[in-house]
């Protein structure tokens, strides 16, 4: 793919094809130049007019919080039915709405880390529907001016041939504003009836609105993945998908460039990042296939966002957040939400991790994205690095070739791993002082990972595998290869270099691996040249 | 413990809540003007679509043309208020809007009464509420024969 070209999605959009890198692209064809959108434009059936696909977000989630937005009930993953229900959650009459302070907090703390400006007055509003886990027949929630507005989020993707270039690209932040999660339903329809848990009605929620600023499932995929590590790193939300903590809905279209958006579709109930990338693909096609085909697109989820249904919420007066200068002296701590004293308590976002790790160990922006992606693989490599005198960017090859494809392989996560990054550090030292040689450190990691309490030194012993550090050994294997390859000798002798790494590798066969192969080069050179 | 709370709640309360201004009586003892004397009131139809949209909204059946009538006379009723110079004044959404919205500590001090809610219910499902399946949407306007049946 031509990635020097691409600035918005890195494929083609025809017909049956996916977008991004790693899709089958036809031969001869290149990406096009961008369109007045950014998005990567690409042609239709011969001839056609390209399509611009756009996709935007509505992200949902929940409040790290003990408590609910509204109510003291308490907030917990998996409880009894209907045992974390208040009187204000069921709806029961007399009952009034109070404002939990935290989940404002984390409101503020998420709009700062999103640059978005903080609305110092925002308001509450009634959406009405109907719905069996709605008692109230309306959600709490900020349409009209939410706490948070007009923000942005960078996000990184992978392009190019081998995955390894990273494209940076920002999606605008529409708004953040808080709202009240719904009950659960179970539709039982072989008795034709609906059983209703209330345990999560009431729970507080953030919902980020991110314009449609995206143009395919892997750039969708990428901005949510980086919110939700933004989300966990701030605590404001932990942000786990399978726990239902971050739902996303995506808004997709298509329209030919220069003319006007097309009708979009919601694609909802998406439970994975990987299956958020693909449902939103899959739209695309759907839509550019029925459209290319004379066919129309029906917006079927839309009648709930008519501007009928809303009011202003009677209960609650406006939400006042101040910074240092609009503070007013006498009021209650408890009483007051600072954006500058949160502002001052961020924690590093992964962006700003990322830059340092980079700085710090001198290795690759990949490589930092890797390293953040995966859960305690940062910590884990920056013990090994402490604990080895074998140089960061030398060690952060064995933490993702080696170290991460075993837990992959295996379905484990860091902290199950079987190697200690004390065990990783102990055999890195033995191949930094040249005990072993490199393909031995394999094999020991390898032993190492059955986990059976051996340290590395005693596996080296064991199977045998330090290097031999007798000159006059090698001298000798090396030497028996000489006398045994006539043909390749004459080659070397004649000016060819390549031929040398063959007798390279035959000494180390010899050996089992238990060769230097500089030494070796450096023995069999001056051999030859007697 | 529960009064304990109620007068913290007060107290923070007594804090937030500025002191009334003294001002002269905003309000004329006798009415200055009448509606309708400005100009007349526009005579707008509601329209078909809009009347199928309120009732898949609010799942109300006007039934016939008299309760169209109705649903008419009192959306002209309210559209009085149009006549109202509201230029300068901000709107008000809640005669809360000089008070301080209370924030409430993180703490966990409701739920766990299972049984207690459960008492309402007329039925129930091993401790789940029980409702008429899903949300059955009302069919549209071309399929319904109940719109506007009684006209």
């Amino acid at each position: 793919m031509a990635a020097a070209v691409v600035r918005g999605c890195g494929g083609l959009w025809r017909r049956a094809r996916q977008c991004g890198a790693g899709g089958p692209v036809p031969h001869g064809q290149r990406a096009v130049a961008s369109s007045a959108t950014g998005g990567a434009v690409s042609a239709g059936k011969s001839g056609l007019a390209p399509w611009v696909p756009v996709v935007g977000l509505e992200i949902h989630a929940q409040i790290s919080s003990n408590s609910k937005l509204f109510s003291g009930s308490q907030v917990q993953f998996a409880a009894p039915p209907n045992s974390l229900v208040s009187f204000f959650d069921a709806s029961l009459p007399g009952t009034l709405p109070v404002l939990n302070r935290r989940c404002v907090e984390a409101a503020v703390m998420t709009g700062l880390a999103l640059n978005c400006s903080i609305n110092k007055k925002s308001l509450f509003d009634r959406k009405h529907y109907f719905y069996a886990d709605l008692p109230a027949g309306y959600q709490i929630t900020q349409q009209r001016v939410p706490i948070a507005v007009n923000g942005s989020l960078s996000y990184s993707l992978c392009t190019g041939k081998k995955m390894s270039q990273m494209v940076t690209k920002t999606v605008r932040i529409k708004q953040i504003q808080l709202e009240q999660d719904s009950g659960k339903s179970l539709h039982d329809d072989t008795r034709s009836q609906t059983l209703v848990d209330l345990n999560r009605a009431g729970v507080g929620l953030m919902e980020v609105v991110m314009e449609p600023d995206m143009c395919c499932g892997e750039e969708a995929a990428a901005a949510v993945r980086e919110l939700q590590l933004i989300l966990q790193t701030l605590g404001s939300s932990q942000a786990v998908m399978a726990e239902g903590q971050l739902r996303v809905d995506a808004n997709v279209s298509v329209h030919h460039p220069g003319e006007p958006y097309g009708v979009r579709t919601e694609v909802k109930n998406i439970n994975s990042i990987r299956f958020l990338a693909k449902a939103v693909d899959y739209e695309i096609q759907r839509q550019i296939e029925e459209l290319e085909n004379g066919g129309t697109i029906l917006n079927e989820t839309r009648a709930f966002d008519s501007k009928l249904g809303f009011m202003p919420e009677p209960n609650l007066p406006p939400l006042i957040v101040y910074d240092a200068k609009s503070l007013p002296a006498n009021m209650n701590h408890q009483q007051v939400v600072n954006i500058d004293w949160i502002h001052e308590r961020l924690p590093d976002l992964p962006s700003v991790k990322r830059e340092k790790l980079v700085e710090q160990y001198g290795i690759l922006p990949e490589h930092s994205f890797t390293l953040l992606n995966e859960e305690g693989l940062t910590e884990f490599y920056e013990n090994v690095v402490k604990q080895t005198q074998m140089k960061p960017k030398k060690v952060i090859g064995w933490i993702l070739n080696d170290l991460l494809s075993y837990l992959k392989q295996h379905s484990l996560t860091v902290k199950e791993s079987p190697v200690s990054s004390f065990l990783l550090a102990d055999l890195l030292n033995l191949l930094e002082k040249k005990d072993i040689s490199s393909t031995a450190a394999k094999q020991v990691l390898a032993e190492l990972w059955k986990g059976e309490g051996k340290t590395p030194l005693e596996i080296v012993k064991e199977k045998k595998l330090e290097l031999i550090q007798d000159q006059k050994e090698l001298e000798q294997i090396c030497q028996a290869v000489i006398d045994g390859q006539e043909n390749e000798v004459m080659a070397v002798k004649a000016g060819n270099q390549k031929v040398l790494n063959k007798l390279i590798g035959l000494v180390q066969r010899e050996t089992q691996g238990r060769s230097n192969p500089v030494l070796v080069k450096q023995l069999l050179e001056k051999k030859l040249s007697e | 413990m529960l009064g304990r709370w109620l007068r913290s709640v007060s107290g923070a309360a007594r804090a937030c809540v500025r002191a009334p201004p003294a001002r002269a009586l905003q309000v004329p003892p006798r009415p200055a003007w009448q509606p309708g004397e400005q100009r007349p009131p526009p005579q707008q139809k509601v329209m078909l679509e809009v009347l199928d949209h309120l009732e898949h909204l609010a799942l109300v059946d006007f039934r016939d043309s008299e309760g169209v009538e109705r649903l008419q006379k009192a959306i002209q009723f309210a559209d009085q208020l149009q006549e109202v110079n509201t230029d300068g004044v901000e709107p008000m959404d809640t005669v809360l809007e000089d008070r301080c919205l209370y924030l409430r500590e993180d703490d966990v001090t409701e739920g766990n009464c299972t049984k207690e809610l459960l008492k309402n219910a007329r039925e129930k499902v091993e401790e789940y509420f029980v409702a008429p399946p899903g949300n059955i949407p009302l069919p549209k306007l071309e399929e319904r024969d109940t719109f506007l049946q009684g006209s």
